[in-house]
């Protein structure tokens, strides 16, 4: 399967948009981590998922969790894209009676594969799935993506052990590496470094890629898919708020925060939505 | 590979920016910690990336060099906490409760099994938490806390009280975990209120029934007192902020003067205030009992008034239990 490189581009750009009305319209949630994943999200749905219809629901499908939770909209986004959201549900992100919850819960949206929230857990869940799969000689993928924040969790180390020991190569870690995490940079909170040297000696398949080359993510998924007998992680350098110049690298965008409607036109601006345009997203009909 | 730079970074995140700053039990807590600081040079707080959130952000800014930032890494945190008592530091750990729960089995050993000197503060407690959802709002921590011997579990009511509790936990010695708040919540206690760890408070007299409730929930008792009042029914209305130890001698004189008692509380109506009040009465002072809470249910999103409302914790659902237990009372 070829990626077609400007279709993925503009799913991402897609996503973008969308994750950022949703959070709008939700009155309060995670930007900036939901930005700096969207190409990585972007690529992983549309070339390794395919999620339309039912099809999330066959036993040998690729599955992607999403363990740092909080950046849930842009799984929101890729999944209204792809027609697994009722359109009207894009103005209830986060509020009562909704199905699209403030983190992944597979109550209402089982194609989010598990519910997530408390980060670290995903990447157990995401171990256990390729662990279960592999056990029933299901051949199928299972991405997970994890904040760089999150690998400071005890829980990634236990992780990362178990799957190298399991020799789970059906399983591949996408680490969202935008330096920040809640409060500051990751260095000033409980530094990483070296980072690809922790996971090569816990004996794991490491190649590091711009997170926002969407050529880049293409070629290392498929090299990671080739390896065998060892787990494979992606270091997506990214940057956090990634394409809204006022979010871009400011930790108080992290979350959890209000966008008003000037920030919301502002960011759709920079994000390539002529003016005449916003009215949709302003109005949370986009999806329709 | 090209690998993408961040550009020049500020470098600390402001409070979260939901909800009115100081008025919340966090904020509260923020800045009585900070202002006790002077007063307890052992004091030190150690936070999981969330200090924005718990409001120990003002201790962070006031005092960098006792601040001690974890990562997010709740079970080391809460562990090391532990070691740090043992070295005669104050050791005040602060996270979201559902992250206490997390390092449940560090705060059960490192800390209370060793009787260490370690003050665990939780914020996001209950539906209170709103539009995170399900997975951070806490309803099992009171059950969870008060059943491991020797831990002191309090929660204020109002962030009057959470000043008072606040010192008077880092006067006492031992474990304690202290529940905060997330959103903003309005003042209920009067200026000469005290606050003593073990001491409930009578903070309306009534002959009828007694309400007694913790948190947030305190606020909603008085207003069914007051819907209450009008129908001719007194309630009296007790805040019970601490839990572990209980106020036994006052829960059985209540029980004993009022023949009836309503339990309220955000968290799950297995395990947590209303357990705790219904061990203690039914040993001594039996009688018709209700319980306000969620029963046994995750949490969604929602705002935390919208929640209250779909889950039953408003002040109306106290009204109907009170109503339901003095029905009850003739048949006891
Ligand atoms: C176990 C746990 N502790 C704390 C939190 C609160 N929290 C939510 S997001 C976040 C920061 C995450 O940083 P990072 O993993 O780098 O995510 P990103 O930068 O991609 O948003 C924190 C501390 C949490 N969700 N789970
Ligand atoms: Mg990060």
């Amino acid at each position: 399967m070829g990626c077609k490189i400007e279709e993925v581009n503009e799913f991402a750009e897609n996503i973008r948009r969308d994750a950022l009305a949703l959070l709008y319209h939700a009155g309060s949630g995670h930007p900036g981590g939901s930005l700096s994943c969207a190409d990585v999200v972007a690529y992983l749905w549309s070339e390794e998922l395919n999620y339309c219809g039912d099809s999330w629901q066959k036993k040998d499908r690729n599955r992607l969790v999403l363990s740092k939770g909080h950046s849930v909209a842009t799984i929101y986004a890729a999944a209204g894209r792809s027609g697994l959201i009722d359109p009207a549900e894009a103005r209830s992100v986060r509020k009562i009676n909704s199905a699209l919850q403030g983190h992944p819960h597979i109550k209402d949206t089982p194609w989010v594969e598990t519910s997530t929230g408390s980060l670290g857990q995903g990447f157990s869940a995401a171990i256990g799935m390729a662990l279960g799969v592999r056990h029933q000689e299901i051949n199928s993928h299972v991405y997970v993506i994890l904040g760089d924040g999150e690998l400071q969790e005890g829980e990634v180390w236990e992780g990362a052990m178990s799957a190298a020991h399991f020799k789970l190569d059906n399983l591949c870690l996408i680490i969202d590496y935008n330096k920040l995490q809640s409060d500051d940079l990751n260095e000033n909170i409980m530094g990483l470094e070296p980072l690809a040297d922790k996971w090569r000696s816990f004996n794991w398949y490491v190649q590091e890629i711009d997170g926002h080359e969407v050529s880049e993510i293409e070629s290392a998924v498929n090299k990671a898919k080739s390896v065998s007998d060892q787990p494979s992680v992606i270091i997506a350098h990214t940057i956090k708020g990634k394409g809204v110049s006022f979010m871009e690298g400011v930790p108080a965008w992290h979350g959890s925060v209000e966008i008003t409607t000037e920030q919301l036109t502002q960011a759709l601006q920079d994000l390539g939505i002529e003016s005449g345009n916003m009215e949709a997203y302003i109005n949370g009909d986009f999806w329709k | 590979m090209a690998i993408s730079g961040n550009k020049e970074l500020t470098s600390s995140n402001s409070p979260a920016l939901i909800g009115a700053a100081g008025d919340s039990m966090r904020e509260a807590f923020g800045m009585a910690i900070t202002q006790l600081a002077e007063q307890y040079p052992k004091l030190v707080v150690l936070d999981a990336d969330v200090a924005g959130g718990t409001g120990v952000h003002h201790f962070r800014d006031a005092y960098p060099q006792r601040f001690f930032q974890f990562g997010i890494a709740e079970q080391n945190m809460i562990a090391a906490a532990g070691g740090m008592a043992s070295t005669g530091l104050i050791p005040v750990v602060t996270t979201f409760a559902v992250f206490c729960l997390r390092a449940y089995e560090q705060a059960r050993l490192s800390v209370a099994y060793c009787n260490r000197n370690v003050k665990i503060v939780a914020s996001h407690l209950g539906l209170d938490v709103g539009p995170d959802g399900g997975s951070a709002q806490t309803l099992e921590d009171i059950a969870a806390f008060r059943a491991i011997p020797g831990m002191t579990v309090i929660s204020p009511a109002d962030p009057f009280e959470m000043k008072l509790a606040t010192k008077a936990m880092l006067e006492y010695d031992g474990p304690v975990y202290m529940r905060t708040g997330r959103s903003p919540i309005r003042r209920v206690l009067d200026a000469d209120y005290q606050f003593e760890i073990g001491k409930g408070r009578t903070l309306r007299d009534g002959s009828d029934v007694s309400i007694v409730a913790c948190g947030v929930e305190v606020a909603r008792a008085l207003d069914a007192a007051d819907i209450l009042s009008k129908e001719g029914i007194l309630a009296r209305v007790i805040n019970i902020s601490t839990i572990k130890p209980l106020d036994v001698d006052l829960l059985v004189k209540s029980a004993s003067e009022t023949g009836a008692i309503v339990t309220a509380e955000d968290h799950n109506v297995h395990g947590g205030l209303g357990s705790a009040v219904s061990e203690v009465l039914s040993q001594y002072a039996p009688c018709p009992m209700e319980f306000v809470g969620v029963k046994d249910v995750f949490g969604e999103s929602g705002e935390p008034e919208e929640l209250a409302e779909k889950y039953g914790l408003t002040a109306p659902f106290i009204v109907d239990a009170v109503k339901r237990a003095i029905a009850r009372k003739g048949g006891c």
